[in-house]
């Protein structure tokens, strides 16, 4: 049974997704319980592919019956079966809370944003399953053209914002597909596994180098790395709440995961350790993610787009863990995208029903929000807590580990950037809570009643039950951690580490 | 110097081109001249690939007049063929530039219905006074 479900976590979903305009020719309201079938189906398929990978090890999938290298195989190993369910989850938790965000936001228009919707998991779930390097390429250009799609249906500065995002969304996936065409004129193979086998003896050759170099920076730019993330605080802000809950936490990692598959399973690790300086160019690169994401988030007083620089942040941890290129910088960047997608997926369901509950999110508004909408804003904090790193919260784990790894291979100004940037996100962290709890509504602001009048006005349930879960799971994934690093990432360091 | 522009000429011309679709993308502030740009930019991409199939000499495209369960059984020499897989791989490329172009030509729509121009500087204007 188990051996399908490779073939099936794509085919379900796509095939939902062209399915989804039938469903709601009479009543569009209904593609929200097809999407939510849809992802709980899909849930299934990549926790039992998980437990499968556990259980017996690595799966291949023969599409059609062809053998790899000349058929596309679908490959799933411990570093996809730990993709897969976040991706899932995530995603259903979004999907769940999305009804009455989207119908509000996006009324009669239900019907095309779950068919975009489903088509971008699809999308995702292809990216991670694959182990052919053009068929990451569709999956990516699947992904990112329904998150187009999905930006430029948002408010006012969307289109603008998604303009420049599909320029440079296409800049990036043209470099990759580059850079694979280099890869298979020395190589003439497209699998994943068959290429970084026969690309060893070639690693000097100037083909495989620009190869390497044009794939890292097509996926920096998916992944929104410094210097290159100048489109994603427009493109995510202007996005329609549910939407931007939806791709803050999972498009970013995805593009996290395909450079950790493209840096140490497609080319050896010290290809770009050694024979090109790539990690070190990487790890400046992120730390000085880590400082503008923080410093632009500070700046910022509308809270969506505060988060929005603080994805900027979160990922030069990620890519910081990648850069290090050792054990314990790799977990902590494997952690810590678990953590964002949880953490971000928590704020942003958060932002949602700020939006939805007052018109906007405009951190001066917040007065007496904590008494106003008591679970969200306990969820914020929580969200909060994990941003910054504090014990039980799965943050806590990641960023320690991460600070293992600089620590380990002496990269002292690292741990100086990782402390410093942690009180960065305290700083604009606790100005929201600071507001939202402490400070008394002015004259000027409409709702002055005395605080202890103060009514709750609490989202409908079928948004807040979504927003604890996603805080259940940041503390579930932090009390857990040791052992997700047990039994699943201790077998993704490469050989070599 | 010459024989190595000649003898690699589609190369140097892919390259020509990226760039020219590249600096359209960066430079020019008209939003459809970047659309087109961008769409250089992936022309040539696809113009790699097709050419890097191409042979030259005697060959043929790869239809095999006998296929493997026929009796038949002969070896084939690959350099009598142009490799087919670049082009097939281009066939799917070819749709996704095309649909990026459609979505991008659509969120145009949507800019011009907002703002009654195409211009990036005219558009950050417009921002600037509405103070957004």
């Amino acid at each position: 049974m188990t051996n399908q479900f490779p073939a099936l976590i794509i085919a379900v979903p796509l095939l939902a997704a062209l399915a989804t305009p039938l469903i709601g020719w009479r009543n569009s309201r209904g593609c929200y319980y097809w999407a939510v079938f849809t992802m709980a189906l899909v849930c299934f398929f990549a926790i039992g592919l998980l437990r499968s990978v556990i259980l017996n090890g690595p799966i291949s999938y023969h599409q059609g019956g062809w053998a790899p290298p000349w058929g596309i195989e679908y490959y799933v190993d411990y570093l996809n079966a730990y993709m897969l369910p976040i991706i899932a989850v995530i995603s259903l938790i979004v999907i769940i809370y999305s009804k009455h965000s989207i119908n509000r936001e996006l009324d009669g228009r239900q019907m095309p944003t779950y068919t975009l919707i489903l088509l971008m998991i699809t999308g995702l779930m292809g990216i991670v399953v694959t182990g052919d390097l053009f068929n990451v390429f569709v999956f990516l250009e699947i992904a990112s053209l329904s998150c187009y799609g999905l930006i430029a249906s948002g408010q006012d500065g969307a289109p603008l914002a998604t303009f420049r995002y599909i320029i440079m969304g296409t800049i990036g996936a043209s470099c990759y597909l580059l850079g694979v065409g280099y890869l298979y004129i020395v190589t003439g193979s497209l699998n994943l596994a068959d290429v970084s086998q026969l690309i060893p003896p070639l690693y000097h050759s100037r083909v495989v180098l620009s190869a390497g170099v044009l794939m890292l920076v097509g996926i920096s730019l998916k992944m929104a790395l410094f210097p290159l993330h100048t489109w994603l605080p427009n493109a995510y802000a202007y996005a329609p709440s549910s939407v931007s809950a939806l791709i803050a936490p999972l498009f970013t990692k995805v593009a996290a995961y395909l450079m950790i598959r493209v840096m140490f399973t497609l080319f050896r690790p010290d290809f770009f350790t050694t024979v090109i300086p790539a990690t070190t160019i990487m790890t400046w690169l992120a730390v000085t993610a880590m400082m503008i994401g923080s410093f632009y988030a500070i700046a910022q007083n509308n809270l969506k787009k505060m988060l929005c620089y603080s994805v900027v942040a979160q990922i030069g941890y990620i890519a910081l863990g990648i850069a290090l290129a050792n054990k314990a910088g790799l977990i902590g960047a494997l952690l810590h995208i678990l953590n964002e997608a949880f953490t971000k997926g928590c704020v942003f369901l958060v932002v949602g029903a700020i939006i939805y509950q007052t018109g906007d999110c405009t951190i001066d508004h917040f007065k007496n929000l904590f008494r106003r909408m008591p679970f969200t804003m306990g969820a914020f904090t929580i969200g909060v807590f994990s941003m910054i790193g504090i014990p039980p919260t799965c943050g806590f784990f990641s960023k320690l580990s991460l600070l293992m790894g600089c620590i380990v291979d002496r990269h002292w100004v690292f741990v100086a950037a990782l402390l410093i940037s942690t009180i960065l996100n305290v700083i604009y962290f606790f100005r929201v809570i600071k507001v939202a709890s402490f400070e008394e509504p002015e004259a000027d602001y409409g709702r002055k009643e005395p605080y202890d009048q103060v009514r709750m006005e609490e989202v409908p349930l079928s948004m807040r039950i979504p927003i604890m879960l996603m805080a259940a799971g940041i503390l579930l994934s932090g009390i857990f951690s040791s052992t997700i690093a047990k039994t699943i990432l201790i077998h993704i360091i490469p050989a070599g580490f | 110097m010459l024989e190595l522009l000649l003898s690699k000429y589609n190369y140097w011309l892919y390259v020509i081109l990226m760039m020219i679709g590249l600096y359209a993308m960066l430079a020019k502030r008209n939003l459809v001249k970047k659309l087109i740009g961008m769409n250089i930019f992936q022309t040539a991409v696809i113009l790699f690939y097709v050419s890097i199939g191409v042979k030259t000499g005697e060959v043929t495209v790869p239809i095999l007049p006998y296929g493997h369960h026929h009796g038949h059984e002969q070896a084939i020499n690959v350099a009598h063929y142009l490799n087919p897989l670049p082009h097939v791989l281009m066939l799917t490329a070819i749709v996704v530039s095309i649909a990026t172009t459609g979505v991008a030509l659509a969120v145009l729509i949507l800019i011009y219905r907002r703002f009654q121009t195409l211009e990036e500087d005219e558009i950050l204007k417009i921002n600037q006074e509405t103070g957004t």
